[in-house]
């Protein structure tokens, strides 16, 4: 028996998550006392996965699967976990995970748990620890077949070294253009900037902010930080910022080191988005505001005055 | 073209959510229900292809007697009939399986339903739907359109977005953008009278069993109190974040 990770990259190079899910998967090998393999597609140096745990790591070079297909890579992945005798498959909770991860569940005919947090708190019966209700609680749970499928939640177990001298090698997988059932025909991408999925730090602002002319200190802010920006659903929906910043329930959710709310009151929808992320800090002129009873660190203040003055300040701090 | 389209009935987003028996049963106490926010963008988008290129909506929950009001509002607001599952769904394969004999038996083209629901989001029944139909796949949907057979379909990825080719028979796991909240129907008195008149089929279920249950639940630990840092003190954030917090 085997432990699968399925570790995800994009034009040859692995996502952190990738990291992420190795790390968990040693753990979980461990746990069970079965062989850690990694699988990887297309990605262009499988040997960075050894500093994580990956002992066995298997290749595919396949030019159907190129760019991410959902139904390919879940056939990929299928038939690496029977090459490998796996019965624990474990992929990440990305956009690109959570679409493959029940393709796979169905193929392998295994109970599947997403956004799991933490490693199994007991392996008989299988349990693990998963987000419900929009980030408001976690639900324990059982999974009961033989095969069960793991998607874990970004920075929920972390990335830890354990290093091995581990070997690589190719593994073919029988994929045909039928077995795609999609075909992409355009992928649209803002380059240059940090998307709010692999943004270590998030700055975002809500309608304190008093319209969309006044974004250039948080873009500023969020430059010096190296951090993507986002909003708050109100600033989305007036149009002051495109839809695929807003943050929240039925948003995008975060789960970043470091979230940075100014101008935002905290909304239970808002915080529920970002209640993942490790650190709050929380900028607001009204010190009644929500959001502070969810926050690590406030300040009450003007965000007009004190957003300039944290940018000239963290200018500093860097150039120190 | 014959649309289904899968409904949730989950808290309401603002609900408090809290649990009663030990933390093993969720506490519906005081919880108002709705359709799973992402689901009513999947109808509205259904009712347009309704009503600009002819369509039937149906649309089906998986769930017991108390989620017909949920149904009914989705008639309301004008699905043509409704399905209902008699059977507690427990876990996303159960509710997947259920769905995939009313698919088979309906003969649907389309299956619209939402990437996720508000309560479990485990983002698990459209893609295992799509599998056990054998039906093509589309999640994260923000952009659909059909013609004939052809579907051409926008799913939001890390940073952008990725336009898709695909055919019939599809399903859908849709989510804010397959139309705009601005564009979202509410039932008015013409529709909900329409409503009780519509029909509401209720199946029993096929017998599939759940691979997964939650034993317990859990809420996040209580936060320590905030640390407040005085407006002219930034220098103390940067200290606190850098040497305490350790995130910049």
């Amino acid at each position: 028996m085997s432990v699968l990770v399925f570790a995800d990259s994009t034009d040859g190079k692995f996502k952190k998550t990738a990291f992420e899910v190795v790390s968990y998967g040693k753990k979980v090998a461990e746990q069970l006392g079965s062989n850690l393999v990694v699988l990887t597609i297309n990605a262009s140096d499988a040997s960075q996965l050894y500093t994580y745990g990956a002992e066995k790591v298997l290749n595919i070079t396949n030019d159907n699967l190129t760019t991410f297909n959902a139904k390919g890579y879940a056939l990929a992945i299928k038939q690496a976990a029977e090459a490998t005798d796996a019965n624990v498959v474990i992929v990440d909770s990305s956009t690109d995970g959570l679409y493959v991860g029940p393709l796979v569940a169905v193929a392998l005919e295994a109970g599947y748990a997403s956004n799991v947090v933490a490693a199994p708190s007991s392996t008989a019966p299988f349990t693990v620890k998963r987000k419900a209700f929009s980030n408001k609680a976690f639900a324990n749970t059982t999974i009961s077949t033989e095969n069960k499928v793991i998607g874990v939640a970004k920075n929920s177990f972390g990335i830890h070294e354990n290093p091995v001298s581990g070997t690589s090698e190719n593994f073919e997988a029988h994929i045909s253009d039928a077995d795609l059932g999609v075909k992409s025909e355009k992928i649209d991408k803002v380059t240059g900037k940090v998307t709010i999925a692999d943004a270590d730090i998030v700055v975002s602002a809500g309608r304190g902010l008093k319209g969309p002319e006044n974004w250039g200190m948080i873009e500023e802010l969020a430059d010096v930080l190296g951090a993507a920006t986002a909003c708050s659903k109100p600033v989305s929906d007036l149009g002051w910022r495109p839809h695929s910043e807003h943050v929240g329930q039925t948003g995008k959710p975060v789960a970043s080191n470091l979230y940075i709310a100014i101008g935002i009151s905290g909304a239970i929808q808002h915080l529920a988005g970002i209640n993942a992320s490790k650190v709050k800090v929380v900028i607001n002129t009204d010190p009644e505001a929500p959001f502070f009873k969810a926050a690590d660190y406030g300040v009450v203040g003007d965000a007009f005055e004190v957003v300039p003055k944290l940018i000239e300040k963290l200018k500093a701090f860097k150039a120190s | 073209m014959k649309i289904l389209v899968c409904i949730s009935h989950v808290p309401d987003t603002t609900s408090k959510i809290n649990f009663t028996n030990n933390n093993e049963d969720f506490d519906t106490n005081g919880v108002q229900f709705v359709i799973n926010p992402y689901d009513e963008f999947c109808l509205t988008r259904a009712m347009w292809f309704k009503e600009k290129q002819g369509a039937t909506v149906t649309v089906v929950n998986v769930g017991e007697a108390n989620t017909e009001p949920t149904l009914r509002k989705a008639l309301a607001i004008g699905a043509d009939d409704a399905i209902r599952v008699n059977v507690n769904p427990t876990d996303g394969f159960l509710v997947a399986k259920e769905l995939t004999a009313i698919v088979k038996d309906g003969g649907y083209d389309v299956v619209l339903a939402g990437k996720e629901s508000a309560d479990y989001n485990g983002q698990m029944v459209p893609g295992m739907l799509a599998s056990l139909t054998d039906f093509n796949f589309v999640n994260g949907c923000v952009g659909l359109e059909i013609e004939g057979n052809q579907v051409t379909a926008v799913r939001e990825i890390d940073g952008g977005n990725e336009t898709l080719a695909t055919n019939l028979p599809i399903v859908i796991g849709g989510q804010k953008g397959i139309v705009e909240e601005k564009d979202l129907r509410i039932p008015n008195m013409r529709g909900i009278m329409m409503a009780r008149k519509k029909p509401l089929q209720v199946v029993e279920p096929t017998g599939s069993e759940a691979k997964t249950a939650a034993q317990s639940f859990e809420k996040p630990a209580p936060k320590g109190a905030v640390k407040l840092v005085d407006a002219d003190n930034l220098d103390e954030l940067i200290n606190l974040l850098h040497n305490e917090a350790k995130v910049i």
